[in-house]
Formats: structure tokens, C-alpha cells, sequence
């Protein structure tokens, strides 16, 4: 549904976005990581039309968004950084004026309203306005509007920031829903929401992309992958030795595999070692790997110069 | 036509949500009675005609209209509305437009308020309520043409602080240029030739007709073309935010 080709945007001599391409389809729920800066919310607002590239193509169903921008942007439901609504209006009033725009009338829009502040869990603020309501409250209202014309692609500008644990998890599970029958893309910094509701995850820094695949494949990339951490009375680090490198972490072990395909064989090793040498195992663990470890890896931080 | 309407229809709606539009009316309404009654000395002219009334009008509308206009981009951009807004589809122009016309409304609203005035003026004598009706209408023009102005300083900042002083002082300057004692002093060293081309630009100039009953084309064609350009400009600066 979403086609991005050779993406880049510049203001005055900074690129922001830096020859950034990839694909999202129907079904898929893209995750869009990165830390703060690194061009996640200016290549979402180039999917929206917001920001006209100043290179390549985004095309959304088909539209060029620069060409066609009126048919593009139907398809698209939008939710901006900050979840920006108009404070002055009514959640109600707010919804059927983003319904309106939308180009839905009479009882279609009515129903619409409905559906989305079903959906939304809305019903007891809809007569409340924006700027008395909660962080929670006022996300979900802006979110309603994205979904207000049941739209093909959803565009979701980190829709998690600022909620607490509970509404996180709601709106993760609504998210892994909706990517079922659409084409999602959202924005995070937060790594644990990749888990909970990817199919597929982007790694952005400076404006390029920097790594992608699902989240298995990219804990993979973590150095502990496959690394076997154990706990046991009488464990020794020269006997370990033998197998790969080893590390001391606070009495217990972790050994690296010698290659990074070798970790199912590396656990049996380990365990046969123990039994060998007669070590009271209390604790053995193979690593999956941690995307923040990658994240941090890959990404560098602000305040290390290149 | 339709998205315009929409716009439009929210925009208006927001003024009077807020106590500002209350507020508004009420110091406009005061202001043309305090203008017309006591400084314009409306009793004392012994004529019956509205002239005391209509020719405060572009000194007053160069405070009230920018504070009209001055939020109409600037808290979009401050808000961050403005994404949401852009997003939808819509054309930039139906946004500029539909914003535009909500705050126009709302003018027209407040200048269809001093009804009292034309009462007054009917009753104590027998004014030429034609001259009336294309005083009324001078001053609707002259209101969206400030306004105008104000829509494109409005998306020039974040801040209304910023937009009202902007369109205050490029609105004094469309006085200005054509306000007799300026003229005046121009004439000492310029051509009159010059003089004439300079207030051939001043709001001033082309609501004078409206003021003598004159409907002119030609005033018409004036007010439509700041408006439209000013809206154009509108349409310029908003590109040129996202264009980077």
C-alpha cells in the first residue's frame, strides 16, 4: 500500500531523511524506530503530504502523494506527534468535523462517529472539550479521527507516548488489531512496543536506514544472541574456556558461542560440561538477544560525533 | 466548495466557544457608538446621513480586525493543528479560504450589529439609505481586506503577538498613503503624479466612494485584489514552512 522510493528531505543544507526506501502492505504493521531526531516524524509527514520531499517517491495505493494528494490522503488516517486537536471543540464536535472533512454525510457519519468512539472507548467525554480532558483521554480522541474513515493506511506518529502502562497496552493491542486488514506504520523509541505489536520493524538514525526485519532477526544482530549465561556452584572459568569466550557477571557465567550459528550445539556443550565436571547448576540460559543492546549498537547517541 | 464550508463552519463555531467573540463584539459595539456619538459628533452635525459613523471605520477596524484574524494560522501552527488540518483532503486553499470566510463572517456579524445606528439616523431624519447600504457595504470590504492582511501575517508566526503588530502596522501603512495630511506633506517633494499612484494603493482612496454612496468598480476590483493577494501570500508563507 505504501511504496517509498530513494526518500529525502533537506532543509537548507540538513538532511533530515537520507535516501530512505521500503514498502508496507496490507496486513503488516510497520514499526518505525529511532531515536529522537533521526528523521521519523518528517518521513511520516512526507507519507501524509504534509511535507513535500525534497526527493524521491511516496506513493499511497497507487497516488503519488505530490501528484495526487487529494487521493492519497483519503486513504491515509493520520495521527500527528503530540496528537494535536482543536482544544475548543467537543470530542463529539471534533469527530464529526474530522468526519465531514472526510467527506462522510448524514447517517453514514453518524455511524461513523459511533463506531470509532466504540472503538476508542470515548463514550463518557464526547460531550467534554479537548482541553479539559486527560493525555489518555485526548490520544484516543485524536486516534479516533485517523480511524474515522475506516482507512486503508494508518500513519500513527509514536501513539504510545505519554500514555501509562495500561493504556500503552491498549492501544498496542488495537494497533496489532488494525494491522490485521491494514497497512500500519508507526513511530516509537520505545523498544518493547516492537515486540508487542510489529510484524516488522525499521531502525532510523540520522536519516538513514540503519537496520530491519522482524524482531527476531533483529535481536539476532544482538552480540549476546546465542550466548549462554549459567549459574552453578563449583563452575569454573577455565573449563568454560574451551567452548568460546567467557565473561564473569556477578557469580555467574556467560559464554559466547565461537560462531553465531552455533548456540543450540553451544547450550548442549555447556550442560554436558556441568554434568562432566559435577557443577550444581542453579540457573542456565540461552540469550536471545536484546534490542536494546542492537538499538544502541546501531544507533549512536546524540552526543557522540561521527 | 463543500471542505470550505466545513472549515469555515468549525472556525466560526471556535470563536464563539471562547468568551473572545462576546467580548469582541461588545468593545466594537461601544467603540463605533463612543466614535459616532461623541468624537464624530453625530448630534451636532445636524445632517442625516452616517458619515460620522463610516469614517471612523478604517481606524477602528485597524485594531479590532487584526485581533480578529491574528490567531487564524498562528494557533493552528502553535497547536500543531495545522498537520491535522493538511492532512485531510483538502487543498491548501480551501483551508486559507474556509478560514478566511469564518473570521469574515464573524465581522460582518459585528458590523450587522449596529443595526441601532441606521434606526437612529431614519428616525430623526430622512437620510439617503442608499448611501447607507454602500457605506455598510464599503466597510465589509474594507474589513476583509485588513483581514485579508492579517490572514497572511497570521501564517508568517507562531506568535499572535507578532501577527497582530505585523498587520497593524501594514494595515497603518494601506491608511496612510492615502490619508489627506500624508498626502499633503508628500506633495511638497514629490510630483503630484506620484502622490496620486501612491494613494491609488490606500484603503482610503477607495473607500471614500463607498462613503458618497459611489459604487465603483474600480473600489471593488481593489478590495477583491488585496484580498486576493494577501490570501495568496497566505497560501506562499504555509507552502514555504513544509517545503524546508
Amino acid at each position: 500500500m505504501i511504496r517509498i522510493e530513494n526518500l529525502v528531505k533537506a532543509f537548507g543544507a540538513r538532511r533530515v531523511v537520507d535516501d530512505v526506501s521500503f514498502n508496507v502492505e496490507r496486513g503488516e504493521v510497520v514499526g518505525f524506530l529511532g531515536p529522537n531526531g533521526s528523521g521519523k516524524s518528517t518521513t511520516m509527514r512526507m507519507i501524509t503530504g504534509f511535507y513535500p520531499p525534497s526527493g524521491g517517491k511516496v506513493t499511497v495505493g497507487g497516488h503519488d502523494v505530490v501528484e495526487s494528494p487529494l487521493e492519497a490522503k483519503r486513504l491515509i488516517g493520520y495521527l500527528p506527534e503530540n496528537a494535536a486537536c482543536y482544544p475548543d471543540m467537543t470530542v463529539e464536535g471534533f469527530l464529526d468535523f474530522a468526519a465531514a472533512l472526510r467527506g462522510l454525510d448524514g447517517d453514514a457519519r453518524k455511524k461513523a462517529v459511533g463506531r470509532v468512539v466504540e472503538r476508542c472507548f470515548l463514550g463518557s467525554v464526547l460531550r467534554q472539550s479537548i482541553d479539559t480532558l486527560s493525555k489518555g483521554y485526548r490520544h484516543r480522541t485524536c486516534l479516533a479521527q485517523a480511524l474515522i474513515h475506516d482507512p486503508a493506511v494508518l500513519v500513527l506518529d509514536e501513539p504510545t507516548d505519554g500514555l501509562d502502562p495500561n493504556q500503552k497496552h491498549e492501544v498496542r493491542i488495537l494497533i496489532r488489531e488494525l494491522g490485521k486488514t491494514k497497512a500500519v506504520v508507526f513511530s516509537t523509541h520505545i523498544l518493547e512496543e516492537v515486540d508487542a505489536a510489529c510484524s516488522r520493524a525499521i531502525i532510523i538514525d540520522r536519516g538513514r536506514i540503519v537496520a530491519q526485519g522482524t524482531p527476531e532477526e533483529l535481536r539476532r544482530m544482538s552480540e549476546i544472541a546465542g550466548a549462554v549465561t549459567l549459574h552453578a556452584a563449583g563452575a569454573a572459568a577455565d573449563k568454560l574456556a574451551a567452548l568460546g569466550r567467557v565473561e564473569k557477571l556477578n557469580g555467574s557465567f556467560r559464554v559466547y558461542p565461537k560462531d553465531q550459528g552455533a548456540s543450540a550445539e553451544l547450550t548442549r556443550q555447556v550442560v554436558e560440561l556441568a554434568a562432566r565436571e559435577g557443577w550444581k547448576l542453579d540457573a542456565l540460559r540461552t540469550e536471545e538477544g536484546q534490542l536494546d543492546e542492537v538499538f544502541r549498537r546501531i544507533t549512536l547517541p546524540d552526543t557522540v560525533k561521527k | 466548495m463543500k471542505a470550505i464550508w466545513i472549515i469555515a463552519k468549525r472556525e466560526l463555531g471556535s470563536y464563539f466557544t471562547s468568551p473572545v467573540a462576546y467580548v469582541f463584539l461588545v468593545i466594537f459595539l461601544l467603540l463605533t457608538g463612543f466614535f459616532t456619538f461623541t468624537v464624530g459628533n453625530f448630534f451636532e452635525r445636524g445632517e442625516a446621513s452616517l458619515a460620522a459613523f463610516f469614517g471612523w471605520h478604517p481606524w477602528l477596524y485597524l485594531v479590532l480586525v487584526p485581533a480578529v484574524g491574528m490567531r487564524v494560522w498562528a494557533e493552528e501552527r502553535r497547536a500543531g493543528t495545522i498537520e491535522l488540518l493538511l492532512t485531510m483532503p483538502v487543498t491548501t486553499w480551501q483551508a486559507i479560504l474556509g478560514k478566511f470566510l469564518a473570521s469574515w463572517i464573524f465581522l460582518a456579524l459585528a458590523l450587522a450589529l449596529t443595526f441601532p445606528v441606521v434606526i437612529t439616523v431614519n428616525v430623526l431624519g430622512e437620510p439617503d439609505n442608499g448611501i447607507i447600504v454602500a457605506g455598510y457595504l464599503g466597510s465589509l470590504f474594507l474589513a476583509g481586506a485588513y483581514l485579508a492582511v492579517t490572514c497572511m501575517t497570521s501564517a508568517l508566526t507562531r506568535n499572535q503577538v507578532v501577527a497582530f503588530i505585523l498587520s497593524v502596522v501594514i494595515c497603518l501603512f494601506l491608511i496612510l498613503v492615502g490619508f489627506n495630511p500624508v498626502t499633503d506633506l508628500l506633495v511638497r517633494w514629490a510630483s503630484p503624479g506620484f502622490v496620486d499612484t501612491v494613494a491609488a494603493f490606500s484603503v482610503m482612496t477607495h473607500f471614500d466612494g463607498f462613503q458618497k454612496g459611489v459604487i465603483d468598480t474600480r473600489d471593488l476590483f481593489f478590495f477583491l485584489s488585496v484580498i486576493g493577494f494577501a490570501l495568496f501570500a497566505t497560501g506562499v508563507v504555509i507552502r514555504s514552512h513544509r517545503a524546508g
